[in-house]
Protein backbone atom coordinates (compact mmCIF):
# COMPACT_ATOMS: atom_id res chain seq x y z
CA UNK A 1 0.00 0.00 0.00
CA UNK A 2 1.46 3.40 -0.96
CA UNK A 3 1.20 6.12 1.60
CA UNK A 4 -1.31 8.92 1.09
CA UNK A 5 0.71 11.16 3.36
CA UNK A 6 4.41 10.53 3.73
CA UNK A 7 6.37 12.64 6.18
CA UNK A 8 10.15 12.19 5.99
CA UNK A 9 12.57 13.65 8.53
CA UNK A 10 10.33 16.65 9.10
CA UNK A 11 11.89 19.27 11.35
CA UNK A 12 10.13 22.44 12.48
CA UNK A 13 12.15 25.29 13.94
CA UNK A 14 10.86 28.54 15.37
CA UNK A 15 13.05 31.60 15.19
CA UNK A 16 13.00 32.85 18.74
CA UNK A 17 15.64 33.47 21.34
CA UNK A 18 16.61 30.79 22.10
CA UNK A 19 15.43 29.03 18.91
CA UNK A 20 12.83 26.33 19.47
CA UNK A 21 12.82 23.00 17.69
CA UNK A 22 9.18 21.95 17.92
CA UNK A 23 9.38 18.90 15.66
CA UNK A 24 12.60 16.93 15.32
CA UNK A 25 13.16 14.69 12.25
CA UNK A 26 9.83 12.92 12.33
CA UNK A 27 8.97 10.09 9.92
CA UNK A 28 5.33 9.20 9.63
CA UNK A 29 3.02 7.86 6.99
CA UNK A 30 -0.71 7.56 6.65
CA UNK A 31 -2.16 5.16 4.12
CA UNK A 32 -5.40 5.63 2.20
CA UNK A 33 -8.36 5.08 4.55
CA UNK A 34 -6.08 4.47 7.49
CA UNK A 35 -6.57 6.25 10.79
CA UNK A 36 -3.51 7.17 12.77
CA UNK A 37 -3.47 8.76 16.20
CA UNK A 38 -0.64 10.90 17.50
CA UNK A 39 -0.47 10.99 21.27
CA UNK A 40 1.87 12.83 23.57
CA UNK A 41 1.88 15.47 26.25
CA UNK A 42 1.32 19.19 25.67
CA UNK A 43 4.19 20.85 23.86
CA UNK A 44 5.45 17.64 22.30
CA UNK A 45 5.03 19.10 18.81
CA UNK A 46 1.90 17.21 17.75
CA UNK A 47 -0.02 20.25 16.59
CA UNK A 48 2.99 21.84 14.90
CA UNK A 49 3.43 18.64 12.90
CA UNK A 50 -0.10 19.05 11.50
CA UNK A 51 0.40 22.78 10.93
CA UNK A 52 3.66 22.20 9.08
CA UNK A 53 1.98 19.72 6.73
CA UNK A 54 -0.73 22.23 5.79
CA UNK A 55 1.47 25.32 5.60
CA UNK A 56 -0.14 26.92 8.65
CA UNK A 57 3.03 27.56 10.65
CA UNK A 58 3.39 30.95 12.32
CA UNK A 59 5.54 33.41 10.30
CA UNK A 60 8.63 32.68 12.41
CA UNK A 61 8.36 28.93 11.89
CA UNK A 62 10.35 26.99 9.30
CA UNK A 63 9.79 23.40 8.22
CA UNK A 64 12.52 21.29 6.59
CA UNK A 65 12.48 17.73 5.39
CA UNK A 66 9.80 16.34 3.17
CA UNK A 67 6.02 16.05 3.30
CA UNK A 68 4.45 14.29 0.35
CA UNK A 69 0.73 14.06 -0.23
CA UNK A 70 -0.15 11.49 -2.85
CA UNK A 71 3.38 11.83 -4.19
CA UNK A 72 3.34 15.64 -4.31
CA UNK A 73 5.89 17.54 -2.24
CA UNK A 74 4.25 20.13 0.04
CA UNK A 75 7.31 21.75 1.58
CA UNK A 76 9.72 24.12 -0.12
CA UNK A 77 9.56 27.54 -1.75
CA UNK A 78 6.24 28.91 -2.87
CA UNK A 79 2.96 28.02 -1.28
CA UNK A 80 2.74 24.41 -2.39
CA UNK A 81 0.58 23.31 0.50
CA UNK A 82 -2.20 25.48 -0.93
CA UNK A 83 -2.74 22.94 -3.69
CA UNK A 84 -3.90 20.19 -1.35
CA UNK A 85 -5.95 22.34 0.98
CA UNK A 86 -9.61 21.51 0.97
CA UNK A 87 -9.86 18.64 -1.47
CA UNK A 88 -6.64 16.97 -0.31
CA UNK A 89 -6.40 17.63 3.40
CA UNK A 90 -9.16 18.87 5.66
CA UNK A 91 -8.57 20.22 9.13
CA UNK A 92 -10.68 20.10 12.29
CA UNK A 93 -9.35 22.40 14.98
CA UNK A 94 -9.29 22.07 18.72
CA UNK A 95 -11.61 24.97 19.43
CA UNK A 96 -14.74 24.78 17.33
CA UNK A 97 -15.94 28.18 18.52
CA UNK A 98 -12.79 29.66 17.09
CA UNK A 99 -12.91 27.87 13.77
CA UNK A 100 -16.26 29.33 12.75
CA UNK A 101 -16.50 32.93 11.62
CA UNK A 102 -18.65 34.66 14.24
CA UNK A 103 -20.49 37.01 11.86
CA UNK A 104 -21.68 34.60 9.24
CA UNK A 105 -24.48 32.10 9.19
CA UNK A 106 -23.48 28.48 9.47
CA UNK A 107 -25.00 27.69 6.09
CA UNK A 108 -23.08 30.46 4.31
CA UNK A 109 -19.80 29.22 5.71
CA UNK A 110 -20.43 25.64 4.60
CA UNK A 111 -21.59 26.76 1.17
CA UNK A 112 -18.51 28.95 0.75
CA UNK A 113 -16.12 26.02 1.16
CA UNK A 114 -18.26 23.71 -0.96
CA UNK A 115 -18.38 26.18 -3.83
CA UNK A 116 -14.74 27.29 -3.51
CA UNK A 117 -13.32 23.77 -3.61
CA UNK A 118 -15.81 21.80 -5.64
CA UNK A 119 -17.16 24.48 -7.94
CA UNK A 120 -20.75 23.89 -6.86
CA UNK A 121 -23.18 26.64 -7.84
CA UNK A 122 -25.34 28.55 -5.38
CA UNK A 123 -28.22 26.10 -5.13
CA UNK A 124 -26.07 22.99 -5.21
CA UNK A 125 -23.81 24.27 -2.45
CA UNK A 126 -26.85 25.15 -0.35
CA UNK A 127 -28.25 21.64 -0.71
CA UNK A 128 -24.82 20.25 -0.01
CA UNK A 129 -24.45 22.21 3.24
CA UNK A 130 -27.79 20.87 4.40
CA UNK A 131 -26.62 17.35 3.59
CA UNK A 132 -23.35 17.92 5.43
CA UNK A 133 -25.17 18.90 8.60
CA UNK A 134 -27.22 15.72 8.31
CA UNK A 135 -23.97 13.78 7.93
CA UNK A 136 -22.66 15.10 11.23
CA UNK A 137 -26.02 14.24 12.86
CA UNK A 138 -27.01 17.78 13.72
CA UNK A 139 -30.73 17.88 14.45
CA UNK A 140 -32.90 20.54 12.76
CA UNK A 141 -30.31 21.00 10.03
CA UNK A 142 -32.55 23.35 8.05
CA UNK A 143 -32.93 25.67 11.03
CA UNK A 144 -29.25 25.48 12.02
CA UNK A 145 -28.13 26.63 8.58
CA UNK A 146 -29.66 30.01 9.26
CA UNK A 147 -28.13 30.38 12.72
CA UNK A 148 -24.92 32.07 13.83
CA UNK A 149 -22.16 30.10 15.55
CA UNK A 150 -22.84 31.72 18.94
CA UNK A 151 -26.40 30.40 18.87
CA UNK A 152 -25.12 26.80 18.93
CA UNK A 153 -23.82 24.75 21.85
CA UNK A 154 -20.17 23.70 22.03
CA UNK A 155 -20.87 20.17 20.81
CA UNK A 156 -23.04 21.41 17.95
CA UNK A 157 -20.34 23.87 16.96
CA UNK A 158 -17.76 21.10 16.77
CA UNK A 159 -20.14 19.11 14.58
CA UNK A 160 -20.47 22.13 12.30
CA UNK A 161 -16.68 22.53 12.28
CA UNK A 162 -16.36 18.90 11.20
CA UNK A 163 -18.96 19.48 8.50
CA UNK A 164 -16.91 22.49 7.39
CA UNK A 165 -13.83 20.30 6.99
CA UNK A 166 -15.88 17.70 5.12
CA UNK A 167 -17.41 20.29 2.79
CA UNK A 168 -14.40 20.08 0.51
CA UNK A 169 -14.49 16.26 0.52
CA UNK A 170 -10.87 15.81 1.62
CA UNK A 171 -9.08 12.49 1.20
CA UNK A 172 -7.29 12.96 4.49
CA UNK A 173 -8.67 14.62 7.60
CA UNK A 174 -6.45 16.23 10.22
CA UNK A 175 -8.09 16.50 13.61
CA UNK A 176 -6.17 18.48 16.22
CA UNK A 177 -7.55 17.48 19.62
CA UNK A 178 -11.09 17.93 18.33
CA UNK A 179 -12.69 17.08 21.66
CA UNK A 180 -10.54 18.87 24.22
CA UNK A 181 -12.94 21.79 24.58
CA UNK A 182 -15.98 19.56 25.10
CA UNK A 183 -17.37 17.68 28.06
CA UNK A 184 -16.83 13.97 28.39
CA UNK A 185 -20.10 12.57 27.05
CA UNK A 186 -19.95 14.86 24.02
CA UNK A 187 -16.30 13.89 23.48
CA UNK A 188 -17.23 10.25 22.98
CA UNK A 189 -20.02 11.18 20.54
CA UNK A 190 -17.75 13.40 18.44
CA UNK A 191 -15.01 10.77 18.23
CA UNK A 192 -17.51 8.10 17.24
CA UNK A 193 -18.85 10.50 14.64
CA UNK A 194 -15.36 11.11 13.24
CA UNK A 195 -14.69 7.39 12.99
CA UNK A 196 -18.01 6.79 11.28
CA UNK A 197 -17.51 9.61 8.80
CA UNK A 198 -14.05 8.35 7.86
CA UNK A 199 -15.56 4.97 7.00
CA UNK A 200 -18.49 6.55 5.18
CA UNK A 201 -16.41 8.94 3.08
CA UNK A 202 -13.40 6.64 2.74
CA UNK A 203 -11.20 9.27 4.36
CA UNK A 204 -7.90 8.74 6.06
CA UNK A 205 -7.61 10.31 9.51
CA UNK A 206 -4.68 11.78 11.37
CA UNK A 207 -5.86 12.48 14.88
CA UNK A 208 -3.98 14.30 17.59
CA UNK A 209 -5.28 13.52 21.05
CA UNK A 210 -4.57 13.17 24.74
CA UNK A 211 -7.13 10.50 25.28
CA UNK A 212 -5.51 7.07 25.09
CA UNK A 213 -8.78 5.35 25.92
CA UNK A 214 -10.60 6.44 22.77
CA UNK A 215 -7.54 5.97 20.62
CA UNK A 216 -7.76 2.23 21.09
CA UNK A 217 -11.19 1.97 19.52
CA UNK A 218 -10.63 4.59 16.84
CA UNK A 219 -7.12 4.33 15.44
CA UNK A 220 -5.42 1.65 13.40
CA UNK A 221 -2.01 2.86 14.42
CA UNK A 222 -0.66 4.98 17.23
CA UNK A 223 2.34 7.30 17.06
CA UNK A 224 3.81 8.60 20.28
CA UNK A 225 5.56 11.96 20.33
CA UNK A 226 7.78 13.33 23.06
CA UNK A 227 9.74 16.58 22.93
CA UNK A 228 9.36 16.87 19.17
CA UNK A 229 10.50 13.35 18.43
CA UNK A 230 8.48 10.38 17.37
CA UNK A 231 9.44 7.76 19.94
CA UNK A 232 7.22 4.88 18.89
CA UNK A 233 4.81 3.86 16.15
CA UNK A 234 2.77 0.72 16.64
CA UNK A 235 -0.52 -0.90 15.72
CA UNK A 236 -3.11 0.23 18.24
CA UNK A 237 -3.73 -3.19 19.71
CA UNK A 238 -0.03 -3.97 20.11
CA UNK A 239 0.57 -0.60 21.68
CA UNK A 240 -2.05 -1.03 24.36
CA UNK A 241 -0.90 -4.54 25.13
CA UNK A 242 2.71 -3.57 25.63
CA UNK A 243 4.35 -0.32 24.54
CA UNK A 244 8.03 -0.68 23.73
CA UNK A 245 9.30 2.75 24.61
CA UNK A 246 9.51 3.72 28.31
CA UNK A 247 7.83 7.08 27.58
CA UNK A 248 4.84 5.31 25.99
CA UNK A 249 4.63 3.07 29.01
CA UNK A 250 4.60 6.08 31.31
CA UNK A 251 1.82 7.66 29.19
CA UNK A 252 -0.27 4.51 29.50
CA UNK A 253 0.40 4.32 33.20
CA UNK A 254 -0.74 7.92 33.58
CA UNK A 255 -4.29 7.06 32.49
CA UNK A 256 -6.31 7.16 35.70
CA UNK A 257 -8.19 3.97 36.48
CA UNK A 258 -10.82 3.22 39.06
CA UNK A 259 -8.56 0.57 40.50
CA UNK A 260 -5.87 3.14 41.02
CA UNK A 261 -8.21 5.35 43.03
CA UNK A 262 -9.14 2.68 45.53
CA UNK B 1 -24.52 40.67 5.72
CA UNK B 2 -25.18 39.21 9.13
CA UNK B 3 -28.60 40.55 9.85
CA UNK B 4 -29.18 39.35 13.40
CA UNK B 5 -26.10 40.85 14.98
CA UNK B 6 -26.58 44.22 13.32
CA UNK B 7 -30.17 44.26 14.42
CA UNK B 8 -29.01 43.68 17.99
CA UNK B 9 -26.56 46.58 17.77
CA UNK B 10 -29.27 48.77 16.25
CA UNK B 11 -31.53 47.91 19.18
CA UNK B 12 -28.83 48.99 21.63
CA UNK B 13 -28.35 52.20 19.69
CA UNK B 14 -32.05 52.92 19.79
CA UNK B 15 -31.90 52.97 23.59
CA UNK B 16 -29.16 55.60 23.48
CA UNK B 17 -31.13 58.86 23.56
CA UNK B 18 -28.20 61.17 22.97
CA UNK B 19 -27.08 59.23 19.91
CA UNK B 20 -30.61 58.96 18.55
CA UNK B 21 -31.22 62.70 19.03
CA UNK B 22 -27.95 63.42 17.24
CA UNK B 23 -28.88 61.09 14.40
CA UNK B 24 -32.30 62.72 14.05
CA UNK B 25 -30.76 66.19 14.14
CA UNK B 26 -28.21 65.20 11.50
CA UNK B 27 -31.05 63.92 9.36
CA UNK B 28 -32.86 67.24 9.66
CA UNK B 29 -29.68 69.20 8.91
CA UNK B 30 -28.85 67.04 5.89
CA UNK B 31 -32.41 67.38 4.59
CA UNK B 32 -32.35 71.15 5.07
CA UNK B 33 -28.99 71.39 3.32
CA UNK B 34 -30.31 69.37 0.38
CA UNK B 35 -33.76 70.89 -0.04
CA UNK B 36 -33.55 74.20 1.81
CA UNK B 37 -31.72 76.35 -0.76
CA UNK B 38 -34.36 75.68 -3.42
CA UNK B 39 -37.19 76.74 -1.08
CA UNK B 40 -35.69 80.15 -0.43
CA UNK B 41 -36.22 82.99 -2.90
CA UNK B 42 -32.55 83.92 -3.11
CA UNK B 43 -29.75 81.99 -4.73
CA UNK B 44 -26.52 81.53 -2.82
CA UNK B 45 -24.62 83.91 -5.08
CA UNK B 46 -27.43 86.40 -5.63
CA UNK B 47 -26.69 89.94 -4.48
CA UNK B 48 -29.44 92.03 -2.89
CA UNK B 49 -28.17 95.56 -3.51
CA UNK B 50 -30.68 97.14 -1.15
CA UNK B 51 -29.75 94.96 1.84
CA UNK B 52 -26.04 94.77 2.44
CA UNK B 53 -24.76 93.40 5.73
CA UNK B 54 -28.28 93.40 7.13
CA UNK B 55 -28.62 91.93 10.63
CA UNK B 56 -30.95 88.94 11.17
CA UNK B 57 -34.75 89.50 11.14
CA UNK B 58 -34.42 93.11 9.90
CA UNK B 59 -34.43 92.99 6.14
CA UNK B 60 -37.48 91.41 4.60
CA UNK B 61 -36.91 87.86 3.30
CA UNK B 62 -33.48 87.53 4.93
CA UNK B 63 -34.18 85.65 8.15
CA UNK B 64 -30.58 85.35 9.18
CA UNK B 65 -29.45 88.58 7.56
CA UNK B 66 -27.06 89.11 4.67
CA UNK B 67 -23.32 89.30 4.26
CA UNK B 68 -21.42 92.38 3.20
CA UNK B 69 -22.28 91.76 -0.46
CA UNK B 70 -25.98 91.42 0.33
CA UNK B 71 -26.12 87.65 -0.15
CA UNK B 72 -28.66 85.82 2.00
CA UNK B 73 -26.87 84.20 4.93
CA UNK B 74 -29.38 81.39 5.47
CA UNK B 75 -29.09 80.21 1.87
CA UNK B 76 -25.34 80.51 1.94
CA UNK B 77 -25.09 78.58 5.21
CA UNK B 78 -27.37 75.79 3.99
CA UNK B 79 -25.45 75.68 0.73
CA UNK B 80 -22.16 75.63 2.62
CA UNK B 81 -23.47 72.79 4.77
CA UNK B 82 -24.32 70.87 1.64
CA UNK B 83 -20.82 71.32 0.23
CA UNK B 84 -19.11 70.54 3.54
CA UNK B 85 -21.23 67.45 4.19
CA UNK B 86 -20.77 66.19 0.64
CA UNK B 87 -17.00 66.56 0.84
CA UNK B 88 -16.96 64.97 4.28
CA UNK B 89 -19.02 61.98 3.15
CA UNK B 90 -17.06 61.48 -0.04
CA UNK B 91 -13.68 61.83 1.65
CA UNK B 92 -14.71 59.48 4.45
CA UNK B 93 -15.96 56.95 1.92
CA UNK B 94 -12.70 57.16 -0.01
CA UNK B 95 -10.63 56.72 3.13
CA UNK B 96 -12.90 53.92 4.28
CA UNK B 97 -12.53 51.89 1.09
CA UNK B 98 -8.79 52.42 0.65
CA UNK B 99 -8.00 52.14 4.36
CA UNK B 100 -9.98 48.95 4.94
CA UNK B 101 -8.65 47.21 1.85
CA UNK B 102 -5.06 48.28 2.53
CA UNK B 103 -5.10 47.47 6.23
CA UNK B 104 -6.94 44.17 5.93
CA UNK B 105 -4.59 42.91 3.23
CA UNK B 106 -1.48 43.99 5.16
CA UNK B 107 -2.71 42.39 8.36
CA UNK B 108 -3.72 39.19 6.63
CA UNK B 109 -0.50 38.71 4.66
CA UNK B 110 1.70 39.58 7.65
CA UNK B 111 5.49 39.49 7.38
CA UNK B 112 7.26 41.37 4.61
CA UNK B 113 4.12 42.41 2.71
CA UNK B 114 2.73 43.93 5.89
CA UNK B 115 5.99 45.72 6.68
CA UNK B 116 6.23 47.21 3.18
CA UNK B 117 2.60 48.33 3.09
CA UNK B 118 2.72 49.90 6.53
CA UNK B 119 6.04 51.70 5.88
CA UNK B 120 4.33 53.31 2.91
CA UNK B 121 1.61 54.49 5.29
CA UNK B 122 4.28 55.80 7.68
CA UNK B 123 5.92 57.80 4.90
CA UNK B 124 2.63 59.44 3.92
CA UNK B 125 1.89 60.07 7.59
CA UNK B 126 5.09 62.05 7.95
CA UNK B 127 4.18 64.46 5.12
CA UNK B 128 2.60 67.67 6.39
CA UNK B 129 -0.95 67.69 5.06
CA UNK B 130 -1.32 71.44 4.53
CA UNK B 131 1.89 71.51 2.50
CA UNK B 132 0.61 68.59 0.42
CA UNK B 133 -2.71 70.35 -0.20
CA UNK B 134 -0.93 73.54 -1.30
CA UNK B 135 1.16 71.59 -3.81
CA UNK B 136 -1.95 69.83 -5.10
CA UNK B 137 -3.84 73.09 -5.58
CA UNK B 138 -0.84 74.62 -7.37
CA UNK B 139 -0.66 71.66 -9.73
CA UNK B 140 -4.35 70.91 -10.28
CA UNK B 141 -5.96 74.24 -9.46
CA UNK B 142 -8.43 74.99 -6.70
CA UNK B 143 -11.50 72.84 -7.00
CA UNK B 144 -13.66 70.77 -4.67
CA UNK B 145 -12.25 67.66 -6.35
CA UNK B 146 -8.66 68.61 -5.51
CA UNK B 147 -9.74 69.21 -1.95
CA UNK B 148 -11.46 65.83 -1.85
CA UNK B 149 -8.36 64.06 -3.17
CA UNK B 150 -6.16 65.91 -0.71
CA UNK B 151 -8.30 65.01 2.29
CA UNK B 152 -8.94 61.45 1.13
CA UNK B 153 -5.22 60.90 0.53
CA UNK B 154 -4.58 61.40 4.23
CA UNK B 155 -7.83 60.19 5.73
CA UNK B 156 -7.23 56.54 4.92
CA UNK B 157 -3.91 56.35 6.75
CA UNK B 158 -5.33 56.12 10.25
CA UNK B 159 -8.08 53.82 9.02
CA UNK B 160 -5.47 51.51 7.49
CA UNK B 161 -3.57 51.38 10.77
CA UNK B 162 -6.67 50.59 12.81
CA UNK B 163 -7.84 47.94 10.37
CA UNK B 164 -4.38 46.41 10.06
CA UNK B 165 -4.15 45.96 13.82
CA UNK B 166 -7.57 44.31 13.92
CA UNK B 167 -6.71 42.11 10.94
CA UNK B 168 -3.47 40.98 12.56
CA UNK B 169 -5.43 39.86 15.60
CA UNK B 170 -8.12 38.17 13.48
CA UNK B 171 -5.44 36.39 11.45
CA UNK B 172 -4.49 34.47 14.59
CA UNK B 173 -8.03 33.21 15.07
CA UNK B 174 -8.69 29.64 14.06
CA UNK B 175 -11.54 30.43 11.70
CA UNK B 176 -9.04 32.08 9.38
CA UNK B 177 -6.86 28.97 9.47
CA UNK B 178 -10.00 26.93 8.91
CA UNK B 179 -10.85 29.00 5.83
CA UNK B 180 -7.28 28.68 4.56
CA UNK B 181 -7.16 24.90 4.87
CA UNK B 182 -10.69 24.79 3.50
CA UNK B 183 -9.20 26.08 0.27
CA UNK B 184 -10.56 29.65 0.15
CA UNK B 185 -8.40 32.18 -1.68
CA UNK B 186 -6.86 35.33 -0.17
CA UNK B 187 -9.48 37.74 -1.52
CA UNK B 188 -12.35 35.58 -0.37
CA UNK B 189 -10.90 35.22 3.11
CA UNK B 190 -10.17 38.93 3.46
CA UNK B 191 -13.60 39.82 2.10
CA UNK B 192 -15.70 37.29 3.95
CA UNK B 193 -13.83 36.44 7.13
CA UNK B 194 -11.60 39.41 7.98
CA UNK B 195 -13.50 42.51 6.87
CA UNK B 196 -16.97 41.59 8.24
CA UNK B 197 -15.40 40.92 11.63
CA UNK B 198 -13.75 44.32 11.87
CA UNK B 199 -16.67 46.34 10.54
CA UNK B 200 -17.70 47.39 14.06
CA UNK B 201 -14.61 49.46 14.85
CA UNK B 202 -14.51 50.66 11.24
CA UNK B 203 -18.04 52.09 11.40
CA UNK B 204 -17.27 53.78 14.70
CA UNK B 205 -14.07 55.26 13.35
CA UNK B 206 -15.84 56.41 10.19
CA UNK B 207 -18.44 58.38 12.17
CA UNK B 208 -15.60 59.97 14.12
CA UNK B 209 -13.72 60.71 10.88
CA UNK B 210 -16.64 62.62 9.38
CA UNK B 211 -16.47 65.59 11.78
CA UNK B 212 -12.69 65.56 11.50
CA UNK B 213 -12.92 65.86 7.73
CA UNK B 214 -15.45 68.69 8.05
CA UNK B 215 -13.03 70.50 10.33
CA UNK B 216 -10.07 69.93 8.00
CA UNK B 217 -12.10 71.12 5.02
CA UNK B 218 -13.23 74.19 6.97
CA UNK B 219 -9.69 74.87 8.06
CA UNK B 220 -8.34 74.64 4.50
CA UNK B 221 -11.19 76.80 3.20
CA UNK B 222 -10.53 79.25 6.02
CA UNK B 223 -6.91 79.46 4.87
CA UNK B 224 -8.13 80.15 1.35
CA UNK B 225 -6.88 76.93 -0.26
CA UNK B 226 -10.15 75.04 -0.04
CA UNK B 227 -13.57 75.89 -1.41
CA UNK B 228 -13.49 79.18 -3.35
CA UNK B 229 -16.00 82.04 -3.61
CA UNK B 230 -18.69 82.32 -4.78
CA UNK B 231 -19.11 78.69 -3.78
CA UNK B 232 -19.79 78.46 -0.06
CA UNK B 233 -18.60 75.99 2.51
CA UNK B 234 -18.75 76.24 6.27
CA UNK B 235 -15.04 77.00 6.25
CA UNK B 236 -15.02 80.00 3.93
CA UNK B 237 -18.26 81.31 5.47
CA UNK B 238 -16.52 81.32 8.84
CA UNK B 239 -13.48 82.97 7.27
CA UNK B 240 -15.74 85.69 5.81
CA UNK B 241 -17.51 86.06 9.12
CA UNK B 242 -14.28 86.33 11.06
CA UNK B 243 -13.24 89.25 8.87
CA UNK B 244 -16.43 91.14 9.77
CA UNK B 245 -16.57 89.93 13.36
CA UNK B 246 -16.80 93.41 14.90
CA UNK B 247 -19.31 94.99 12.52
CA UNK B 248 -21.48 91.99 11.60
CA UNK B 249 -21.06 89.27 14.27
CA UNK B 250 -23.98 87.21 12.89
CA UNK B 251 -21.93 86.45 9.79
CA UNK B 252 -19.56 84.48 12.00
CA UNK B 253 -22.10 83.18 14.50
CA UNK B 254 -24.44 81.41 12.06
CA UNK B 255 -21.96 79.20 10.17
CA UNK B 256 -19.88 78.61 13.30
CA UNK B 257 -22.94 77.41 15.21
CA UNK B 258 -23.82 75.10 12.32
CA UNK B 259 -20.32 73.63 12.23
CA UNK B 260 -20.37 73.09 15.97
CA UNK B 261 -23.76 71.42 15.86
CA UNK B 262 -22.79 69.05 13.05
CA UNK B 263 -19.48 68.09 14.65
CA UNK B 264 -21.15 67.53 18.02
CA UNK B 265 -23.85 65.36 16.47
CA UNK B 266 -21.39 63.18 14.58
CA UNK B 267 -19.27 62.71 17.69
CA UNK B 268 -22.26 61.74 19.83
CA UNK B 269 -23.49 59.38 17.16
CA UNK B 270 -20.03 57.83 16.88
CA UNK B 271 -19.86 57.37 20.65
CA UNK B 272 -23.28 55.74 20.66
CA UNK B 273 -22.29 53.41 17.84
CA UNK B 274 -19.15 52.40 19.66
CA UNK B 275 -21.15 51.48 22.74
CA UNK B 276 -23.73 49.63 20.66
CA UNK B 277 -21.24 47.63 18.62
CA UNK B 278 -18.72 46.87 21.34
CA UNK B 279 -20.37 44.23 23.54
CA UNK B 280 -21.07 42.19 20.43
CA UNK B 281 -17.91 40.10 20.70
CA UNK B 282 -19.14 38.22 23.75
Amino acid sequence: MTALLAVRSLTVDFAASPPVRAVDSVDLSVAERESVAIVGESGSGKSQLLHACTGLLAPNGRATGSVRFDGMELLGPGNRAAAVRGRGIGFVFQDASGSLTPHRRVGDQLAEIASATRGLDRDASRIESRRLLDCVHLPDAGQRLREYPHELSGGMRQRVAIALALAARPRLLFADEPTTALDVTVQAEILALLAGLCREFGMALLLVTHDLGVVASLADRIAVMNAGRLVETAAAADFLRGPKHPYSASLLAAVPTLAGLQ
Amino acid sequence: MSGGLWREALGALRDDRLAMTSAALLGVIAFAALVGPSLIDYREDEIDWSNMAAPPFEAEGHWLGTDRLGRDLLVRTLFGLRVSLAIALAATLVSLVIGVAWGALAGFRRGRTDALMMRFVDVLYSLPQVFFVIILTVVFGRSPLTLLVAIGAFGWLTMARIVRGQALALREREFVDAAIVGGSGTLRIVGRHIVPNLLGPVIVYATLTLPQVILVESFLSFLGIGIQEPLASLGNLIADGAAEMETAPWMLAVPAACLMLVVFCFNFLGDGLRDALDPRDR
